[in-house]
This record gives structure tokens, sequence and C-alpha cells, in this order.
């Protein structure tokens, strides 16, 4: 028996059934739901008008975060050498 | 006693003494250095200790105060963690190396004067690039002279700066210096290079993911923030610093993004928080200060605690790129749990350290007005969430199996893992202590239900961002490659020019020697066309020629004379 084959106990994962990944995503979107929902259960206190608009920061974070990852992908145009560019 | 000896001089000695020991006795004396070092920590009294005349100057070997005292109890505490991490480490060089190393940013921070300062600076960098070379590559002996070489650069425009500004004050305190004169600027740049300011910062993704396995992890703490400390001291309120600092958290993360190796992913992570500390001291307030102070605190733990779980990762399979790894949470669960709470600390999730450090200063930007400022750090928290808090354990430990199938990492490791999780915990769900040891007294409560929801939504929502984009394919995957930075200016362009620059120069005395030949070939051409044998100049001439030439001469005298 390898190294390999002894460290590997071949017990399938809960993560490699199929369907758990989406069992995930849906519990992260009913998550977002509810903080989203959060805010009209508090009293702000902010420093900039902005704030005040209703779920700001959870707009914030999706807008931002998929912008900045689309955006990134966009540079890899210019950015992006072979592994060896320097050798 | 205990005053008259400068706490850096104990790991630097103790580096030297354990070359002397055998290999076992020297693990558990080398433990136990950073552990007198918080005891004697703890029994200093604040002022002006240890100093020496030299030439005409006071040197201040150890100056204490509450600024320089949070800044050594974490650098003893970083110490301690990248020993223990390193414990399986029979490579005498690393050893000596990184206590030294250690050593050196402690005495740079309780040094009092530029002098002193200048000393451990250069240390820092001496010390601290064997932990590059000890990879023993062709490489890495190559990113080592450039680390060196930029490292060793930041020094001396510290000693230019210091001179200067003795010449200006008359003094070579350090204490704060401001940008308005010469030497303020020259030494502005010095600590802008080694806290890695934009178009300054490229030393630090080149070098640190190159290091050893546990040689990063000792990189990550001192050097950098050995440099937060310095701006801290010498530029608290300088507002171009707001700027600096919003420009150094915001773009790494794009690099963070699409970057393959995970090592580098980090250290572009730790150019983004910096970001954060620098602006706190350019806000200059005593809550914009507390936060940069803790900050940096809490940073060298979770950042250490991300550094060593990838450097796990690296020394059980061998590779630290995200496009050859994925399903590593199978074998090395202990591993991926520890690197998912340095995630959440970094992330700044509620009771984690991040989240009591971190809102400091968007706090004080947003109470200071700097709405802008304020925009740019909250667009980086959702950023830094994404590339450290995400893309690192995703990649790493989930994503898609590649089939590792390697050990947990080594116990040593794990312990390190642990201890440096459990300090982020307890910092995020109580703060007090580390905010008793802060320069300014503190009045911030972290735990409100606003700033809760809010960090919440922020973070929860950048994450359905992730989730979106990976169940869309527009994310994009882990590729081989490189990813062209600043460094592409001295590593392409500048060989590149001279390169044509000497091309130039011999192609111009390729030329010119052939000129030079062209023109005495035409003299020697000329010369023996007149005198060569058989030329005019070499032919016999007969007597009578000769006598009518004179008289011809003479004819032409006398006619001129009698005009």
């Amino acid at each position: 028996m390898t190294d390999h084959e002894k460290l590997d106990d071949g017990a399938k994962r809960w993560l490699d059934r199929p369907g758990s990944v989406d069992i995930i995503f849906w519990i992260l979107c009913l998550v977002c739901g509810v903080l989203f929902l959060a805010d009209a259960f508090y009293v702000k206190h902010p420093h900039f008008e902005v704030e005040y608009l209703f779920g700001f920061y959870a707009l914030f974070g999706f807008v931002f975060s998929v912008g900045l990852v689309l955006s990134a992908k966009e540079l890899r145009r210019f950015l992006k050498r072979g592994e060896d560019y320097y050798d | 006693m205990i005053e008259a000896t400068p706490p850096g001089l104990i790991l630097i000695v103790g580096s030297f003494i354990s070359v002397l020991l055998p290999a076992r006795i020297r693990n558990v004396f080398m433990l136990l250095l950073p552990i007198m070092g918080i005891w004697q920590l703890t029994q200093l009294t604040h002022g002006l200790h240890v100093q020496i005349e030299l030439f005409d100057q006071t040197l201040t070997l150890l100056r204490v105060d509450k600024l320089s005292l949070v800044f050594g109890y974490i650098f003893f505490i970083a110490a301690e963690l990248s020993i223990i991490y390193a414990w399986h480490i029979k490579d005498l060089v690393q050893q000596v190396a990184g206590l030294a190393y250690a050593g050196a940013a402690i005495g740079a921070v309780f040094a009092g004067d530029l002098v002193s300062l200048f000393v451990f600076w250069e240390l820092t960098a001496i010390t601290s690039v064997f932990l590059i070379w000890a990879v023993r590559t062709d490489r890495s002996l190559k990113i080592g002279l450039r680390y060196l070489l930029i490292q060793v650069g930041s020094g001396v425009l510290l000693l230019t700066g210091a001179l200067v500004l003795r010449h200006e004050t008359n003094s070579i305190a350090f204490e704060h210096i401001g940008i308005e004169s010469l030497g303020g600027i020259l030494i502005f740049i010095a600590f802008g290079i080694k806290a890695a300011f934009p178009l300054l910062h490229n030393w630090l993704q080149d070098s640190y993911p190159e290091a050893t396995v546990t040689g990063t992890v000792f990189l990550s703490a001192f050097t950098t923030k050995l440099a937060i400390y310095a701006l801290a001291r010498g530029y608290a309120g300088t507002e171009i610093l707001i700027w600096i600092g919003a420009v150094m958290t915001a773009f790494p993360i794009f690099f963070a993004v699409i970057e393959n190796n995970l090592r580098r992913v980090l250290t572009y992570s730790l150019n983004n928080q910096l970001g954060f500390m620098v602006v706190g001291i350019g806000i200059g307030t005593e809550l914009a200060l507390n936060g940069a102070a803790s900050h940096a605190f809490a940073h060298i733990l979770y950042k250490a605690l991300l550094f060593m779980s990838m450097g796990a990762v690296l020394f059980r399979t061998g590779t630290i790129n995200g496009s050859e790894l994925g399903g590593l949470y199978k074998s090395m669960p202990w591993t991926t749990g520890l690197c998912i709470i340095g995630a959440a600390s970094i992330s700044g999730f509620p009771l984690f350290s991040g989240f009591v450090t971190k809102s400091m200063i968007l706090t004080a930007a947003a109470e200071e007005g700097y709405w802008m400022a304020w925009a740019v750090l909250l667009f980086a928290s959702a950023g830094v969430f994404h590339h450290s808090g995400i893309k690192i354990p995703f990649f790493a430990f989930f994503a898609h199996d590649q089939g590792h199938r390697v050990r947990e990492a080594p116990i040593n490791m794990l312990v390190a893992m642990g201890l440096a999780a459990a300090l982020c915990i307890a910092i995020g769900v109580y703060p007090e202590p580390l905010y008793a040891l802060l320069p300014y007294p503190v009045n911030y409560v972290p735990y409100t239900t606003a700033h809760v929801v809010t960090m919440l939504q922020l973070l929860a929502f950048a994450a359905l961002a992730f989730a979106v984009l990976m169940r869309t394919g527009l994310y994009p995957p882990e590729l081989r490659s490189t990813n062209l930075d600043t460094d592409w200016f001295y590593r392409h362009l500048a060989p590149k020019l001279v390169r044509s620059f000497v091309q130039c120069l011999s192609e111009l005395g390729d030329e010119l020697a052939r000129w030079g030949q062209m023109g005495v070939g035409f003299i020697l051409g000329r010369a023996f066309q007149y005198h060569g044998p058989g030329s005019w100049l070499a032919r016999t001439w007969p007597i009578g020629g000769s006598a009518l030439c004179v008289l011809i001469l003479l004819g032409g005298y006398l006619i001129v004379y009698f005009i």
C-alpha cells in the first residue's frame, strides 16, 4: 500500500455530494436576506448621508465586490504574462 | 539592570549564543528568549534609558513609552510564534537569522535617536535576507539581492535624511519629524520604502513569497510594521499619508484577485492592511493612532497565522499555486480550521480581532469627514474579505479536489497556529487588554448593534458576490502566470535599456574604429601615392631641372622686389 492510499480514507465527504454546495448557497442567500431586512430594526448613527440608504452596506459590499473581481479579470489582459517571463 | 539592557539585544546576543549550543538545547533556549523579553517589557518604566555618548552625540538605545511598548510586545509575541512554528528546522542559518532579525526590529522600536534607528534598520535588512537565501537556489539568490539592495537603500536614505535634519535642527532625537524640511522628506521616503508605499511596494511581493516556509512567517511580522511604528512616531497627522494609505488599501486587492501564488496573494493583502494603518497615522487623531497601533498588533497575529497555514500547505504538498491546490480540508482539517480563523480575523468578522481594530481607523476617518478615504477603506474591507477571507481558504482547502493526500501539518506548526488563532479570537471577544496597551486612552466601543449589523451586511453580501460569480462562471480561474507589477521597471525595462545602451555604445565604438581605419588607410594611401616607389616625389630628377626651378624662383623674386 502506498503512502497516498494510506492517507486517503476513501470516505465520501458531505461536501462531495451533489447538491451540498447548493444548500450552502441558499443558506447564504437566506442570511443575506435576513441581514438586509435587519436594517429596519435598529437605530443608525451615521456619519454620512449615504448611510441612511436602506441596506447601504449590503449594496456597497455586493456591487463593489462584483466590480472588483470583474475589473481585476480585465486587468489580466494587460498584466498577465507567462510564468517564466522574467527568467 | 532591567533598564540597562535594550530589549532587542536579548534576541541579538541570544542568537549568537544559540550558535554554540547543541541542537536540542538550542530550540528550548530560543523559545525562552522572547518570554524573557516580554517579562522585561513589563518591568520597564517610561523614559529614556541606556544613553551613550559617541562623537558629541547622545545615542538613546532604550526609549520607553506606550507607542514603543505596544510594538515591543507584539514583536516578542511574533518572535515566539515564529520560533515555535520553526521548531522542526535544523538549519542554523535560518534560526540565527530569524532571531537576530526579530531582535533588530525590537531594537529599532526602542531606539530614541535616528542614528541608533539607522543601525537597527539596516540590521533588519542584513539579517532578514538570509531567510530568503536559505532556500538555496539561484533564483532565491537573485531575489535576495534585489531585496537587500532596496532595504539597504532605504537605510542609506534614512541616514542621509538624519544628517540633513541634524544640520537643520541640530538634533538627532527621533521625535515628530514632519515633511516640511528636506531631511524630513528623505526620512519619509526611507520609511515609505519599508512600509511599501504605492510604487515603492514591489520588493514586498517579490521577496516574501519566495522565502522559506518558516522564513516568510518571520518576515511578515517585522520589517513593514517597524516602518508603521516609525511613521506613527515621526509623521502622525501628515495629511498626505491619508491618500497614500487609501491608494495602498485599494490597488493591491486587484492584484490579489488574479494572483495564483497564494503566499503572494497574502503579501498583496499585507500591503493592503498596511494601507489601513497608514491612513490612521495620516488622520493623526488619538482614535486614529490607537487604531493604527492596535491594527498593527492584530494584523501581525492574523497575518502570521495565514502565512503559517499556507506555509504548512507548501510544506506538505510542495506547491502553493492556487491552480494546483484544492480539497485539502480532507487531509489537513486542523490547518483548514485555523486558516479560516485567520481569514475571519483579517476580514473583520465580529468576535475576531480585525473587527475591533480596523473599525477604529474607519470611524476616525468618518469622524474627521474624510468621506472619500472612508469609502475607499470600506471598499478595501470588502476586497480583503474577497482575496484573504475567501480566496485563500477556498482555493487551498476546498474548490476542486486536486488529489493531494498528505499528512496534517507537523504538531509544532499546529501549536503555533493554534496560539495565534487563540489570540485572534481573544482580541476579538475581549479587546480591553489590547486597548489598555494603546498609546492613548480608548473611548471606543466596537460592539454596537449598528457596527455588528453593517459589518455583517458588508461581508455577507461580498460573500454572496463571490458565490454568484463562481456559479455563473465569471470568477477568473486560477492560472499559472506572472502578473506585471512595478518590478517590471527594474526587472525588465531597466535591464533592457541598459542592454540596448551597451549595444549602442559598442556599435558606436565599432563605427569609430571603422572610421579610424579608413582615415589611417587614406593617409597611408596618400603618402604611398607621393612617396611610394615610382611616385612623383620619389622620382630622380636631372640636375638641369633643379637649375631651371631655382632660376624661375629667383626670377619671380626679382619681379616681386621691383614692383
